[in-house]
Formats: structure tokens, sequence, C-alpha cells
């Protein structure tokens, strides 16, 4: 880290501290939470953007798979639910594993036969009449098991915290599946198929209500973390808060905070670290050589196709790790709140922003864009009220940009990407 | 059996064909960027959102005006012209801001897509920005040409066959726009120009092609398809700036299933898309009823796939071109 890097980090302390200061401190922790998050998001993708030179833009649905994980692994289990349909559908779910291994096996065996597409085709169906026969009222039953409260599954009641690295495992699984079909196309077709599987995926958590309750959401999910009424109602506590000369109801809401922040910077620190190593060692300038051109690196006897599909899997195991532990800070699963704007240009623009193929840029990317994504709304409102004052507080024009000032945070956030593409595009913290 | 033809027709032929021929347009628009200056273009969806924007508050200062020489045509259609003024504003203004510096510097394509994600955002910010985030409605004219009540009146038959107007001026507009496309492709010399440029840049050159004008006419061609297909898609359907930028998903896929590159393909691919979407969503039970005698009607819809599941189908399909023909169906630029 150069002296130049130190001052943009202290920079975003004392931005954050600003925040402290003026707004709240409850604010203040809100923000950096989120910040180590997408600090841990941009991390990820700069293993496969700043290393590998893969172009991901199917961020949102490994994120979303890492919130699924905290419901799978930590909910209580609706034992109703399992009785009225669990075990079909996991049979369903079994003949259609079965159906694509036979499909690939019919087709092997009697692609050069006279038939093979034909009977490739009367297998298929039969597979999908018979899974649909499972699955569909297997999903009835259990949907309507007390719709209003459950109606799904329900997880395993394990600790949230081993939501985070079974995030990451289901993350990577899919990341295994999807790279293997869609790595070894050309750049912008690679753009293009991780959009789509993103969309694919967030669809599935949105409509598949046995599994996440689609657009019901499943909240009260546990926490790793003590509950604030717990704190409040414990004497210890009480009188540390009084000590301290804070309001009790403030004291517990900052701890909690505090707690998690402690959660997030381990976690940080630890793939922070691991990525240092991985990229100063021959593994890692192995994968910027191929970066830099992959045909020169093939020459070379390095198997391109296999390293890329290393680094996709490895960086979406980070989006599935940072997006258990977005779900686990919010404490509720929301399929309908993933959206690519949100959850994959975003994390793009801290990147190139932060600076691509460094670790600290894209730490720095993160804290940085997170704070300006968040203080873009206040801080436009601020100014288009001090803009337009000398208009009549109730004039149409007035009133409509006042109201479309949270909106303005797309616009300012593709100035930024434009802006340091045009005039330093190697980042804020370029590569070494 | 008859009335199995009709339901079909209106539900799922009639439909994808308005569909398809917007989702064409909208690839012609991707993939004729893609041919001249060799980038996938995410902000299209937006530009169509911002084109159609452009086009409602056209058409409400025409309602204003009262002109409405043109029903039962909606307003709207007069609108149009402006909106694609304006939009090749936008556009040129744009490449000159933005592409321009990228392209002389010779970067490579992949920074032009990053790029092109930073105006899709500013895109986005602004339509949210100025006409909201909700939907908006600016039809208004004759709904239908044939509705279902008078057609069953005039044929006798049990089903009725309704078409609305707005999936005619669809169909229309796009045939229209696709043959003036190809009369320029083939046969002006800008056009002649524009192929020789995507085709090698460098002989283009040579030959003394001028490359601004090559790049100003491509991003006019752009904002007219834009402006068309964005205007005509919210009046059979509804605008809604979010909507807009989702079209980016089934667009690029018809663009890649065709062959990026390749304007026939991305019409190939348009109608392909539309067809298998709403062929697959579609619940087969009404036409199995008319088809098979009763006792033989299954209980369920007959319907593959829940509509939730619109994406895949355009994924799918787009998996499946990649693997077999990574160029796509008509053989685009594979470099």
């Amino acid at each position: 880290m150069s002296g130049r890097d130190r001052v943009y980090f202290a920079l975003c302390l004392l931005l954050i501290i600003g925040v402290g200061i003026f707004q709240s401190w409850n604010v203040a922790l809100t923000m950096i939470n989120f910040a180590l998050i997408s600090a841990i998001l941009s991390l990820g993708l700069n293993i496969q953007w700043g290393f590998g030179g893969l172009f991901n833009v199917g961020i949102m649905g490994f994120v979303a798979l890492g919130g699924l994980a905290v419901v799978v692994v930590s909910a209580p289990p609706v034992e109703e639910a399992w009785r009225a349909g669990g075990w079909r559908v996991l049979s369903a779910l079994f003949v259609a594993v079965l159906a694509i291994g036979g499909s690939l096996f019919v087709w092997k065996r009697w692609r050069p036969k006279k038939y093979g597409a034909v009977s490739l085709v009367v297998f298929l169906t039969m597979a999908f009449v018979l899974y649909r026969f499972l699955f569909d009222p297997a999903v009835l039953a259990i949907e309507k098991v007390n719709p209003a409260l459950s109606g799904f599954l329900g997880g395993f009641n394990l600790p949230v915290l081993l939501a985070w690295p079974v995030g990451g495992l289901l993350a990577a699984a899919a990341a295994m599946m999807i790279g293997h079909i869609a790595l070894g196309l050309r750049s912008d077709y690679l753009a293009i198929a991780t959009l789509a599987i993103a969309e694919v995926l967030v669809a599935i958590l949105k409509h598949e209500e046995w599994l996440t309750r689609g657009v019901k959401n499943v909240t009260g999910l546990p926490r790793p973390v003590p509950y604030e009424v717990d704190l409040q109602q414990s004497i210890w506590f009480q009188e540390w808060a009084s000590q301290l000369g804070i309001d009790g109801i403030e004291a517990s809401s900052l701890t909690v905070k505090l707690c998690y922040m402690v959660l997030l910077i381990i976690v940080l620190a630890l793939i922070f670290t691991l990525c240092q190593r991985a990229l100063n060692s021959p593994w890692g300038r192995m994968m910027r050589a191929i970066r830099d051109n992959e045909r020169a690196a093939s020459v070379m006897g390095k198997d391109v196709k296999r390293r890329h599909l290393q680094i996709f899997v490895l960086g979406s195991a980070v989006f599935g790790i940072a997006g258990a532990m977005m779900t686990t800070l919010d404490g509720q699963f929301i399929p309908s709140s993933y959206q690519p704007l949100r959850f994959t240009f975003l994390i793009w623009i801290m990147v190139i922003v932060g600076g691509s193929g460094n670790n600290w840029g894209a730490v720095l990317g993160g804290l940085l864009i997170w704070f300006l994504w968040i203080q873009v709304e206040p801080i436009g409102l601020a100014t288009i009220d001090f803009l337009t004052k000398p208009l009549h507080p109730t004039s149409p024009l007035r009133v409509h940009l006042i109201d479309s000032a949270a909106h303005m945070r797309y616009v300012m956030m593709g100035l930024f990407l434009l802006l340091v593409l045009r005039f330093r595009p190697q980042g804020l913290i370029p590569e070494r | 059996m008859l009335d199995a033809a009709i339901v079909l027709a209106n539900f799922v032929v009639i439909p994808a064909l308005s569909y398809g021929s917007l989702l064409a347009l909208g690839a012609l628009g991707v993939t004729l960027v893609y041919a001249v200056l060799r980038f996938a273009n995410f902000a299209h969806g937006d530009t169509m959102s911002v084109a159609t924007m452009m086009a409602i508050y056209c058409t409400w200062w025409l309602q204003s005006l009262g002109i409405d020489f043109i029903r039962p045509l909606p307003t709207a259609l007069l609108a149009i012209p402006f909106a694609a003024l304006g939009t090749v504003g936008l556009l040129l203004v744009i490449d000159r801001l933005v592409y321009r510096h990228y392209r002389q510097a010779k970067a490579p394509p992949i920074t032009l897509v990053i790029v092109s994600v930073g105006v899709m955002l500013i895109l986005h910010g602004l339509s949210r920005m100025i006409i909201g985030v909700d939907e908006q409605r600016f039809f208004d004219g004759g709904r239908f040409i044939v509705s279902a009540g008078e057609f069953k009146e005039w044929s006798g038959l049990k089903e009725g066959l309704a078409i609305k107007s707005t999936q005619v001026i669809a169909i229309v507009s796009a045939v229209t726009l696709m043959a003036y496309l190809f009369y320029f492709l083939q046969r002006t010399r800008t056009g002649k120009a524009m192929r020789a440029f995507a085709d090698n840049e460098e002989l283009a050159l040579l030959s003394g092609i001028r490359p601004q004008k090559i790049v100003t006419s491509c991003w006019i061609l752009v904002a007219v398809l834009a402006a068309v297909s964005g205007t005509v898609y919210g009046l059979d359907k509804v605008y809604k700036p979010f909507t807009y930028f989702q079209l980016l998903l089934p667009i690029f896929a018809a663009a890649v299933v065709g062959g990026m590159g390749s304007p026939v393909g991305a019409i190939l691919g348009g109608y392909l898309i539309a067809f298998s979407e709403i062929g697959l969503t579609y619940a087969f039970k009404r036409v199995a009823g008319h088809l098979l005698p009763p006792s033989w009607v299954p209980d369920g819809l007959l319907q593959l796939i829940s509509t939730d599941y619109k994406f895949a189908v355009s994924f799918t399909i787009l998996v499946a071109v990649l693997l077999l023909r990574p160029t796509g169906l008509f053989r685009g630029q594979a470099s």
C-alpha cells in the first residue's frame, strides 16, 4: 500500500465518521456493515475479472443462492409440510436428475443410429411427464400447509453461521455447472449467458414457493448475535449502558451492529488474505498471464479453459458467502429484492472504480461506492432543494425534481463509471 | 378442429408474431451496433425506454392540442417520428461524448461493453427521474380490429378470434422497417459501405470509406429502430422503465441465436424466441379440449412450463445454440 492508498482509506473512514456525527452512529454502523459485505462481493468479482479477465454479469444469481443457503440451513423445519409432500418433491427432483443423466446416455448411445433424435425426444417426454406427475401434487400439498405462516419445507434448524460456508458451496456448485456450459465462449457471449443465468436463478427462487416461500418471503431467520430485546432486559447490559451514558435501546442496537461488524471483518480479512496470497503466488501470475494473452499462455501449456473454470468457481463461491452474510444481516430472505442493477452492476462499478486486479482497490471500491450509493440520495435531495429554492414550494417542477431525486443514484453511478473509465481506466488503486 | 386452430391463433400465433416483431427490431438494433462498432450494447433496452418516454410526452402534447385525425389509430404513431429524431440526437451526443474516445483509442471490445453498462445506468436513471417508475399507458383509439364477439357471430364458431390493433401495428411497422433496412443495406451507397465496414474495417478504410459517416448512420438506424420498437411495445403492453431494462435479455438472446452481426439472423432469432416463449408457457388445455374426445382431455392445464419461467426459455435456447453452433444460426462474426 502506497501513501496515496492510505489517504484513500483514511478518506473512507472520515466519511463514515462524518455520517456518525452528522446523521447518527446507528446509520453509520449499518452502512459500515453493508459496505463490508460490498467489499467482499467486490473481492469476489476482482478474482474473476481482475485476476482472470472473466466478464461475469450474473453476480446477482450467486448472491441469491447464498441467501437461499441461509433459509435451508437455519430455518426451522416445517414437519407437517415434510409429511405432506417433502419426500415426493425430493423424489421428483431425483427423477429430474436421472432424466438429465439418462438423456445424455441415450444421446451418446443412440445418436449414431437411425432414430437417435427421436428416441431422445421420446425419453425426455416420458421423463418430463413422470416428473410433473410426482412434482405438481407434492408442491400443491406443501403450499397448502398453513400458507399464511409457512407453506414451505423450512430448513434444517442448524446454526446460522454454518450457512455462510454452505452458501459459498452452493454458489460454487452452481458455478461449476454453469461454467461447464458458458466458459469458453467469447467474452461478450459469456456476459450475455451469465446475465441470463442470474435471471433464471432468481426466477426459480421467486416462484418455487415450496422452497423459499417465493414472494411471501422468509422472515425471522435466526441470528448469530444476541437480540436487542434480550440485551435490554439483562441487568449487566443496563448497568454497562448507564455507565457509558447511552440510552439502553440505542446501546443495544449499537452493540448488535458492532457484533455483526466484528464477524464481517473477520470474514473479510480471511478472504482478503487468501486473495492476496493467491494473487502473489505462481498461480496468480499464471492467471494474469492467461488474462493478458490467452493464446500465449495456452502455447506455454496452460489449460486455459480449466483455469477459467477454477477462477469462475472461486469467485462465485465468494459471492455465495457474501450473499449468505447479507441475508443473515437482514434476518429475512426476500427473493424479489434481487435486482441486477443493485447486485450485479453496482459491484462492477466498485471493482472498476477501485482498481481491477488489485485487492486493496477492490476493497476500497466496495467501501467507497457503497457510501456513495447510500449518500447520493440525501446529497441529491439537498442540492435540488437548494437549487430550486427560488421557485414556489408548490411549483410542479420543484415537486417533480424533489420526487425524482431518489433515482439520481443510477445516473450518478453511471457517471462515476464513465468518468473513471475515461480519465483513470486503471482505477483509484492500480494493479501492480 | 377449426375451433382449436382459432384458439391457437388467438393465444399463441398472433401474440407471438407481434412480440416477435418487436424482439426482431430490438435484436436488429443490437446486431447493427455489434457489426459496425463491434461491441454488445447493454444500453439498448434503456435506449428504447428513453425513446418511448419521448414518444409518450409527444403523444400527451399532441393529445392536448386535440390532434386526432388519424383515429382510429393511436396518436402515438404521430409521435414516433419526433421520438426517433430525439433519439437520433441523443445517441449521436452519447457517441461523441463517450464512445468515440474508445474507438479512436482502439480499446478492446470488452471495455466498450463496460462503457455501455455505464450509459445504460445513466439512461435508466434518467427515465426513472423524468417519467417515474410507474406504468404509463398512452394508448388511445380503437382497441380491436376484430373483436371476439363479432368474429363468433360472423363465423358461427364456438371460439372467438380477437385481433388487437396494436398487434397489427407491431407487425406492420416491423415488416416495413425491416424492408426499408434491407433496401438500405443492399442498395444504397451508405448501406453498402456499412456492410463493407462491418466485413473488413481495414479494407473499407483503404477504399476511402469515412468511418465517422458509417458510425453516424449506424446510430441513426439504431435510434429509429429503438424508437419504433419501444413505442409500439409500450402501446401493445405498457411502458415501465424496469420492463424495458428486462427486455434486454430476450433481445440479446434473439441476436445471439440468429448470429451476432447478422440482420437476417436477428429477425429469425426474434421470432424463434417469441414463439418458443409463448408456445412453451401457454396452457394447451383449451386446444386439446377441441381436438380430443371429452373423456381423453387431461385434468391438468397442459402447460409445459409456468409463465414465471419465460426467461428460462430464452436462456435455454441461447445455451443450446451456443453449444451446438457458437456463431448462431446465421454465421455471425465469430472473432
